[in-house]
């Protein structure tokens, strides 16, 4: 399943889904945020996308660290420096590209808890993380690519009946409750696009 | 001139962040290094990392930085530059738990005395309206 990762075509992938969803991610936030989500990491997916070349010819981990640094300085609000650690922290953990899929959970894990620890949250509090963390778990039980999508899909289902507690959300309060969360819709759509790039290779 | 802790004011809005600067000037005058970043540098509403470390950098001093932000994204954008900051100056740097403008004249206003950088924070983030 693994090999070498087609770093350039996982990055267009990402790029085009978030394009082609703008007008999604940006109905989702003005409902319980800013509505700047969609604009943000479209921004953010281009300037990578635009790195592209010079991205794929590094070491994976580095590349990973540069997609990531690239986001935190292009996206604006907080889904910059929210995605970009998960990348770098990625980045850090697997110099190599993970040769395994047990290799991938680690890696894949050291990215959510940057994540935690940059958004002091967890799953539970109408996030990104409710995506990201039952992927991880997927990915941890040695899930196939089926399981990693339906865990995505899962984990942003279970968002709409959610009450906020982190971010602009939280201010709603009970008014957040039965919207899907845009960070959490931004990360189902990129799971989606790299589950999609494995399954062609 | 004694070296003071020095502000930094972090907004969505690049009109809010100038105009607590402004009233921050009408306190301390020159006394105190500050300086103030908001937008998302597309001229729209959002914060930029590189503004918020060009920012930091440009009032930077051992004696410290205080740094007022204002809602969310502003604040993990800020986290991310201090943690940015080269040759462990981001050891220097705190962002206050306090309202941006109430607490950036507050801050200031400390500082403007040459008290440390956790006195300074503790003023702002102690402040009741």
């Amino acid at each position: 399943m693994m090999g070498e990762l087609p770093i350039r075509r996982l990055i267009e992938a990402c790029a085009a889904t978030v394009a082609a969803h703008v007008e999604e991610l940006t109905a989702l936030d003005q409902a319980i945020g800013d509505g700047d989500h969609g604009l943000n990491m479209q921004r953010g997916l281009k300037a990578v996308a635009e790195a592209a070349e010079e991205i794929a010819a590094l070491p994976f981990g580095k590349a990973l660290h540069k997609a990531g640094m690239t986001l935190v300085m292009k996206v604006g609000g907080a889904s910059g420096p929210l995605y970009g650690s998960l990348f770098m922290a990625m980045g850090k953990a697997g110099d190599e590209a993970p040769a395994a899929p047990a290799r991938l959970a680690e890696v894949f894990a050291a990215g959510v808890e940057a994540v935690k620890a940059r958004g002091k949250s967890d799953a539970g509090a109408k996030t990104m993380l409710d995506v990201l963390v039952p992927v991880q778990a997927a990915l941890a039980e040695g899930g196939d690519i089926a399981a990693v999508r339906a865990a995505a899909d899962g984990g942003l289902a279970a968002t709409g009946p959610l009450r906020a507690t982190k971010g602009r959300a939280a201010f709603l309060g009970e008014r957040s409750i039965g919207h899907l969360d845009p960070g959490a819709r931004s990360s189902a759509l990129l799971v989606h696009a790299v589950c999609d790039v494995l399954e062609e290779e | 001139m004694t070296d003071t802790v020095s502000i930094v004011i972090v907004s969505h809005s690049a009109d809010v962040a100038k105009g607590a600067a402004d009233m921050v000037r009408q306190m301390v005058g020159d006394e105190v290094r500050v300086a103030f970043c908001g937008g998302n540098g597309e001229g729209g509403l959002g914060t930029d990392v590189a503004a918020i470390l060009a920012a930091i950098e440009s009032v930077y001093t051992p004696k410290g930085v205080a740094v007022l932000v204002d809602l969310g994204g502003a604040e993990t954008n800020s986290e991310m530059a201090i943690e940015m900051l080269a040759d462990g100056r981001g050891d220097n740097v705190r962002i206050c738990n306090a309202p941006i403008v109430e607490g950036a004249v507050m801050a200031a206003t400390e500082a403007a005395g040459g008290a440390a950088l956790p006195v300074v924070c503790a003023t702002a983030e102690d402040f009741q309206a």
